[in-house]
């Protein structure tokens, strides 16, 4: 007779909920220890002003696993979309708005040429972000390529890519490692497109549009699918904690058990082998495995500590470039702002503020100096107008992701979120005169504040910069990408493993595979 | 510490300079971690008989030396190291290497536990990078010292009674690798029995301020014992003999190679004994306990070769004319009266007894000859005298 292996996994964010999930369904007596109040990590719907509710982090669903959808029954745990597919807004005072809907103009100005090369470009991106997208549900390959065990999941990768013909492979091995301005320069004339498509490219991370590996970063943005649309954005009914929601269900029902406000001090390690965690109140919890949501150099060097590891591996792992760029924005308003140029019927859509590639590069350029930028780039929603629980009657919720708010701000962000703050209002004013009158209240999350308040490093939204050297078997760094650490018993299941961030669930679903003894 | 200009000199000299300067009558430098260090003083067969007959003193300051402190220090030297380093108490000397993560070794060294928890670490090769990236998660600190603290060896049969003259009292009865500090001209004279001779020996340690007052004094000691100072090739020749491995000639520090296949680990350089598994962690760990479940893939042996010609980066085949393995050291031994050779095999080769040959060619007249000189694996140092570990030691 043997006993029920025990699990504990830290931390409730997505991917612990469905690593938990998964493993409850393979037998194991899982525990997951969230030292918030609630679970859902970075996915969360939480009120920032009495009355006005929004999705805390993430705001916009494009990347969460079908599969783990349909698996985990999440429609039936309650996830439903107020919208599933928003349309791309640019804009820009002086210029009718652009509208764009994958590869088709809605709204907006734009040549005959401009047209097919967007046809030609959409078609060709979602083409490619599918090679990416079928990597997602894979353990990463090992590079030792001692047995077929090692070799088959790498010859995978490379038949993927040679399964696209020989015509797009070649233009797949040519841009996939290229910036995204040069693609986009190469193709189309109309400065809006450009800036919307490259918005895409940059935004939760820290390139600009000239950076190097910036077009892997689009592919990447383009690899989810919604109600089996690619590329789709959704806004969730009732914020992204409907998604986090549902996985509490889906855990409860699989058996798992979730403990809040319990916060991880230290894993603790017996002769080498991780034996359970350590709370902050003192309690040790035994657990046969170890499980991590939380992001690398959390849990190997904070939680776990370096000592317990070996020097080339630790430094790596320190060495993982982990710094949040993105910030969000939050205003509570006391009626529907008024954008120039903008359609009434686009308000809801998703609004993007970068009318061409220079603004954005400018944008950027601070931030490599430890900077804000003066004039951002921004991802703007209005959830309220889909979902009449987040806002007061007749009030809005604006829901904004805002670039570039560099988490090692030069001086610090407790004298850098004001002026940051009023930068941001500016540029909002003048897309929309009169917004903030309308402003009730306004939250500004740096990415130190989304360290502080999630736990993550850097707030980096990713858990470490998406980024060709650090992804896949390089992902978070190699000895610990296949979501097992060199210490035995404990494993990594978050964003910062292969395949990476965003709401998505598959480092979670893969880890778990890992761990129950099935690749 | 090093001075912050320190690299405006190229070239340094050590602190017994303007003395090993004026013995130097073949004037034959060369340089040794950026220090001016003799080959030879007058003639290496006398110097190597220094060794093995009275009493060879050989300047050995440029040896790489850090000063590893802090609450950590035992913790830290545990991760750094394969072997349990708890187990080498205060006032006592270790021997040990360390790895990369692949379990290849980088260097080996001697740890020098100076006082309760803390640790001068000396090697061949410059360390500080990676013993400051070891320290990452450890309250350690660590200072580089080698130009802070100059050293002697003084080794062969007399050097005991050269020191007991010298006013060491007690010295004979320092076991080996044992550590002990005498009062020295108003300061600190730290000595230590251990060497790279494989012979009755011993290393002092001193502020380099006082380096030239230890120098004379120890040379006016050992008149009547036949002192000698000598360079480093008389060193090598006794080193071959031990048995001794030397970074950089019978292994490539793994931090150095390019080429997978040219590292070694412990267990390829005969060095299982530093390998301690039951520690739950140190660098190499995983990789060396999954080496010692699928075998090696080199072992070093030791080769009594037949012949008097030294077998200079001899190939090695087994008695089918394979070739599995290459010389990395070799001479002609005057204390065991044979020619040897320390050897890098490939598996399963090189087991005890089993006879070898080596491939050798040499010069006569300007002619080359091509000599298969059998060999056989030996095991142990091919000279090692009792007195190397006798005590109390010889003292007169």
């Amino acid at each position: 007779m043997t006993e029920r292996q025990t699990v504990v996994v830290i931390g409730a964010g997505h991917n612990g909920l469905v690593c938990a999930t998964y493993l409850a369904r393979a037998g194991r007596k899982v525990l997951v220890v969230e030292a918030a109040a609630q679970p859902g990590g970075a996915a969360i719907t939480r009120e920032f002003a009495p009355g006005y509710r929004v999705s805390a982090v993430a705001h916009l669903l494009h990347l969460l696993d079908p599969v783990i959808e349909r698996e985990l029954a999440l429609a039936r745990h309650g996830l439903s979309y107020a919208r599933s597919s928003l349309v791309n807004v640019s804009l820009s005072p002086g210029r009718p708005a652009l509208s764009l809907d994958g590869g088709d103009v809605i709204a907006g100005e734009v040549s005959p040429a401009d047209r097919s090369a967007l046809q030609v470009h959409a078609a060709r991106m979602q083409k490619f972000a599918r090679v990416i997208a079928r990597q997602h549900a894979r353990v990463p390959p090992r590079l030792r390529f001692e047995s077929w065990h090692d070799v088959l999941p790498a010859a995978a990768v490379a038949l993927d890519i040679r399964l696209l013909g020989r015509k797009d492979m070649r233009e797949f091995l040519r841009i996939a490692t290229m910036n995204i301005y040069d693609v986009l320069e190469e193709q189309f004339e109309h400065a809006g497109i450009k800036g919307v498509l490259a918005l895409d490219a940059v935004l939760g991370t820290r390139l600009g549009p000239r950076s190097g590996n910036s077009v892997y970063t689009a592919l990447y943005r383009q690899s989810g699918s919604v109600n089996g649309r690619s590329g789709a954005l959704a806004l969730p009914q009732g914020g992204m904690g409907a998604v986090s929601n549902a996985l509490v269900s889906a855990a409860r029902i699989a058996g798992v058990e979730i403990r809040c406000g319990a916060q991880v001090e230290e894993i603790i390690v017996r002769e080498g082998r991780a034996t359970g965690v350590r709370l902050r109140n003192g309690e040790e919890l035994r657990a046969d495995r170890v499980v991590s949501n939380a992001d690398p150099k959390t849990t190997l060097l904070r939680l776990l500590g370096a000592r317990h590891l070996e020097t080339e591996f630790a430094r790596r792992v320190q060495q993982l470039r982990a710094v949040g760029t993105a910030a969000k924005l939050h205003l509570a308003l006391s009626g529907r702002p008024q954008f120039r140029g903008l359609p009434a019927g686009l308000l809801g859509e998703r609004l993007v503020i970068a009318p061409d590639l220079d603004y954005i590069e400018s944008a950027f350029n601070p931030a490599k100096y430890g900077e804000f930028s003066a004039q951002p780039i921004m991802e703007v929603t209005l959830p309220s107008l889909h979902d009449a629980s987040l806002a007061p009657a007749g009030h809005e919720v604006l829901s904004a992701v805002v670039q570039y708010a560099p988490y090692d701000l030069k001086g610090g962000w407790a004298a850098g979120k004001r002026p940051f703050l009023a930068a941001i209002m500016a540029v909002l004013e003048e897309h929309a005169p009169g917004i903030g009158a309308l402003v009730q209240h306004a939250e500004l999350l740096t990415p130190l504040d989304i360290e502080q308040q999630f736990g993550i490093t850097g707030g980096h939204w990713h858990h470490g910069e998406l980024a060709l050297d650090q992804f896949m078997m390089l992902r978070p760094v190699a000895g610990a990408a296949q979501y097992a650490t060199p210490v035995a018993g404990l494993y990594l299941c978050g964003a910062g493993c292969h395949p990476g961030g965003g709401i998505m669930g598959s480092a979670g679903r893969n880890a778990a595979r890992v761990i129950a003894g099935g690749r | 510490m090093l001075a912050r200009d320190h690299f405006r000199q190229l070239v340094c000299e050590t602190p017994f300079h303007p003395r090993t300067a004026a013995l130097n009558q073949l004037n034959l430098w060369h340089r040794w971690r950026d220090h001016t260090v003799a080959d030879a003083y007058f003639d290496v067969g006398m110097e190597y008989n220094a060794i093995r007959n009275s009493c060879a003193v050989f300047d050995l300051s440029p040896m790489t030396k850090h000063l590893i402190t802090g609450p950590d220090a035992l913790a830290y030297m545990n991760r750094l190291v394969t072997r349990d380093v708890a187990k080498i108490k205060p006032a006592r000397v270790g021997y040990c290497v360390w790895c990369d993560d692949a379990g290849q070794v980088i260097d080996d060294g001697t740890i020098f536990h100076l006082r309760e928890g803390v640790y001068r670490l000396c090697s061949q090769e410059r360390q500080l990078d990676w013993l400051h990236s070891s320290a990452l998660g450890f309250d350690v600190r660590i200072v580089e010292e080698t130009n802070d603290v100059a050293g002697l060896a003084v080794q062969g049969p007399t050097s005991c009674a050269v020191l007991k003259s010298l006013g060491l009292a007690g010295i004979e009865t320092l076991t080996p690798f044992g550590l002990r500090s005498f009062p020295f001209a108003g300061g600190t004279l730290e000595v230590s029995r251990t060497g790279y001779t494989g012979d009755l020996g011993y290393e002092l340690w001193i502020n380099p301020e006082r380096a030239l007052q230890l120098w004379d004094a120890l040379f006016a000691a050992g008149a009547d014992h036949g002192i000698r100072a000598i360079g480093t090739l008389a060193l090598e020749m006794s080193r071959i003999e031990a048995g001794f491995i030397q970074a950089g000639v019978d292994f490539l520090p793994a931090d150095r190679a390019v080429r997978v296949d040219r590292t070694r680990s412990p267990f390829e350089l005969d060095l299982g004994r530093l390998v301690d598994f039951s520690k739950p962690n140190f660098t190499g760990r995983r990789a060396l306990l999954e080496e010692q479940h699928r075998g090696s893939r080199y072992r070093l042996v030791r080769l009594d070769v037949e012949g008097n010609k030294p077998a200079k980066d001899a190939y090695i085949y087994d008695q089918r004319r394979t070739n599995v393995g290459v010389v990395t050291s070799s001479m002609w031994s005057p204390a065991a009266k044979a020619s040897i050779a320390l050897a890098s095999v490939k598996m399963p080769w090189g087991a005890p007894g089993e006879e070898l040959a080596a491939e050798i060619y040499y010069q006569k007249e300007l002619k080359w000859n091509r000599f298969m000189a059998r060999c056989r694996v030996v095991e142990g140092a091919f000279f090692d005298p009792p007195r190397r570990r006798a005590t109390p030691a010889a003292d007169r």
